[in-house]
């Protein structure tokens, strides 16, 4: 016999759960006692909510794990909910457990009282409000089977105080297994529509290979990677994509869609095979629905029904794991592949030429500055690469910033690039790279972010003082919302209203006062040195302030509205 | 093109909310809807009428299976089905008018459930068309209340939605 509180931390364990991120509040004291009697699970103390959100998000995505929230009703709930959706946009696997008032007062608008159940709605996966300490056991095995199996997404489970009471006892026992009637994930791909896609990639003349995120959240990287290389086709990867297939090989033409490189986009427009793998034709990727990939047949991989034919009509749609479907591609394509002709062997060359004849257009040139000095952000990036030898985990936080990093920092390995690329929320980088860290506590995690996104979760040096964690802040310091004024530059006429960041603190100090070094880079000359300087302090939490360019917008960029993937403005003022 | 879609799903609380909810956040349009318990007390039954294209129509039938409460679902306009609407409607009927709209009432087969000295209130069962052209024909009449309950409806033949 053990409480409703006692119950939920041997659940986590059972679970296998290492960290638990969040913030007490008076509906979850009987749980934050249940896990001060206890040494398995390690509860870390961020300074906002919404920070442990992101960190659990920054542990699941670089581990695969879920990662594990744990907030109070009311304002702890809600402070949660960006993370929440932030975490829905990118399918990335999460339980939040939130605190509820008691069962007799829900309903009667009681202090800390908000319907998290209905808040949350639209942005889980799914919820629990869960009604009795009996009920509590299934409640989370549940929600954990659900957040990481098929589609992976945040789960909720929403518990009333007076059901993790420390005087009332109930039976427990964790169910081993479980199966639910109305939810079952496809566990393989069907094999008829795999042979379909496999003959059509092979008799493609101008084949594309378009991978997602969804190619890095189903672990299929590697077959990816073995399929693209046996084919000998391009491939580009979305934002979320991005180390799904390494970034430095020859085969890969970049990130594609509105801040992709021209070669990328270009290949898109003409293909006439298009395989998307775990992506979902957002538009960011599409530019103009209407005209996307005009010459292609489209092969779709997904494990979400849903994400098939929901913006962009597709020829052969594939429901199934990315994993097992590639897998089986790949067997499928390994017998067919010695049978190519050679009039298609001679297509596919052309085809090439004509991709090297793209790529000689070098979209992502850094023009230094003229004078010598001013750092431009895409060399900030660039330093960051060099001195991080290309290892580093990356997070980022929103803006110019974040298309920088995802254009000048290649990834060779999946999970190692993590960014808000679906919700695009400023504030996420920090708390990501506290997760990372937490979860490898040796690694070389940076985060890249903008004096804008960083002020969004700034209080969290605290924490990272608190747990001694050992992050890289690289700041490109533009003195501006960046990307906003980038809009407003080219559809304002540079009507610049509020982009303009005011009133910056001295970043170097503002790290020193919680304990953390500072260093500040002005000129182009110091910057390698100091990111040198940084990255040696291995055991120290530092802030680097890069000041630079305040004027460099992102190129490419997709021109809109009513453009295509291969309209692109490839500079200020240049477009194709 | 107007579509009714029924749902099985758990009948668990929230279940109805986040059907309708889904509505609401994707801007799908719901006209009638109407759920209860089925013969299977873990089970109730929702269906509901909309209007949208083929290709929205996949898209709806798809977000709403993603419900983790769903646990089937059928496009009944799909195939042969019967689909049925209760309505009551109390109108006024006084001096002649009381003899007009029962003989309106009797073309359709509605029966007058309900007399009072000034009104009659008629029940009348049928397809949404149905209803509708009575309300049309009762146009002449004071309508003083209108009450539908919502499509329901089922395949018909062999054809079975069920666990
Ligand atoms: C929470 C949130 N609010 C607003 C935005 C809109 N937004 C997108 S980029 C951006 C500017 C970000 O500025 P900064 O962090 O300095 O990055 P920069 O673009 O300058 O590199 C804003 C305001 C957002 N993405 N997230
Ligand atoms: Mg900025």
């Amino acid at each position: 016999m053990l409480s409703g509180g006692d119950i939920l931390i041997r659940c986590l364990q059972e679970e296998g759960v290492d960290y638990v991120f969040g913030y007490p509040g008076g509906a979850v004291l009987h749980i934050y006692d249940a896990l001060f009697r206890q040494n398995r699970i390690r509860h870390i103390l961020v300074r906002h909510e919404q920070a442990a959100t992101h960190m659990a998000d920054g542990y699941a995505r670089s581990t695969g794990r879920p990662g594990v929230v744990l907030v109070t009703s009311g304002p702890g709930a809600t402070n949660a909910i960006t993370g929440i959706a932030t975490a829905y946009m990118d399918s990335i696997p999460m339980v939040v457990i939130s605190g509820q008032v008691q069962s007799h007062l829900i309903g009667t608008d009681s202090f800390q009282e908000t319907d998290m159940i209905g808040i949350c709605r639209p942005i889980v996966k799914h919820s629990f409000a869960v009604r009795s300490a009996a009920d509590l056991a299934l409640a989370v095995k549940k929600a954990f089977y659900i957040a990481t199996s098929g589609r992976p997404g945040p789960v909720v489970i929403d518990i009333p105080k007076d059901i993790t009471n420390p005087t009332d006892l109930v039976e427990y026992e964790y169910p081993q297994q479980i199966s639910l009637r109305s939810y079952n994930p496809a566990a393989k791909g069907h094999t008829g529509q795999i042979k379909k896609a496999v003959t059509l990639l092979m008799e493609a003349e101008r084949p594309m290979i378009y991978a997602g995120g969804g190619v890095i959240q189903g672990n299929g990287a590697s077959e990816l990677t073995s399929l693209t290389r046996l084919l000998g086709y391009p491939i580009v990867n979305t934002l979320m994509g991005l180390g799904a297939y390494p970034g430095t090989d020859k085969q890969f033409l970049g990130m594609l869609g509105m801040h992709g490189t021209y070669e990328a986009n270009m290949a898109m427009h003409h293909c006439d095979v298009l395989i998307a793998v775990g992506a979902r034709f957002d538009d960011r990727v599409t530019n103009t629905v209407a005209k996307f990939c005009p010459y292609a047949k489209i092969i779709h991989i997904d494990i979400d029904p849903a994400s098939i034919s929901k913006n962009v009509m597709v020829d052969v749609p594939i429901v199934g794991p990315v994993e097992s479907v590639l897998t089986e591609m790949l067997e499928v394509s390994q017998a067919k592949i010695g049978k190519r002709t050679k009039t298609q062997a001679s297509r596919l060359a052309e085809w090439w030429a004509q991709i090297e004849g793209w790529r000689k257009q070098d979209s992502l040139r850094v023009t230094p500055s003229a004078d010598g000095i001013t750092i431009k952000p895409q060399e900030a990036v660039q330093a960051v690469f060099r001195a991080s030898k290309g290892a580093a985990y990356v997070t980022t936080d929103v803006g110019q910033h974040q298309m920088f990093a995802a254009l000048y920092y290649p990834f060779d390995e999946p999970r190692k690039w993590i960014n808000s690329g679906g919700l695009g929320t400023m504030g996420f980088g920090l708390p990501a790279a506290m997760g990372v860290q937490m979860a490898f506590p040796d690694a070389l995690v940076c985060c890249i972010t903008g004096e804008g996104s960083i002020q969004m979760n700034i209080q969290e040096l605290s924490t990272c003082a608190q747990y001694g964690l050992p992050i890289k802040i690289i700041n490109i310091n533009n003195r501006s919302l960046g990307m906003v004024k980038q809009w407003q530059d080219m559809q304002y006429e540079g009507r610049h209203s509020d982009s303009y960041m005011e009133s910056l603190p001295d970043f170097v100090k503002l790290a020193e006062a919680y304990g953390h070094v500072g260093i500040k880079v002005e000129r182009l000359a110091d910057l390698d040195a100091a990111l040198e300087q940084a990255f040696a302090l291995q055991d120290r939490l530092v802030f680097v302030d890069v000041i630079v360019d305040r004027d460099e917008h992102v190129y490419p960029m997709h021109v809109a509205p009513n453009g295509s993937m291969r309209d692109m403005w490839l500079k200020k003022g240049v477009r194709t | 093109m107007r579509r009714i879609i029924s749902v099985l799903m758990e009948n668990e609380a929230g279940a109805l909310s986040r059907v309708v909810g889904l509505f609401a956040q994707r801007n799908y349009n719901i006209e009638t809807l109407t759920v209860a318990p089925t013969e299977d007390e873990t089970l109730s039954r929702l269906t509901l009428t909309t209007s949208a294209s083929d290709a929205e129509v996949e898209q709806i039938t798809k977000q709403l299976n993603k419900l983790i409460e769903v646990v089937k679902l059928v496009d009944l306009t799909d195939g042969d089905h019967i689909e049925r609407e209760l309505m009551l409607i109390k109108v006024k009927a006084t001096g002649a008018q009381r003899a007009e709209v029962k003989r309106t009432s009797d073309i359709f087969r509605g029966q007058i459930v309900d007399v009072t000295h000034n009104s009659y209130t008629i029940q009348l069962a049928g397809t949404s068309d149905k209803l509708n052209a009575f309300l049309r024909a009762m146009s002449e009449s004071v309508v003083l209340e209108v009450v539908r309950s919502g499509v329901s409806g089922v395949s018909r033949g062999e054809k079975i939605l069920a666990v």
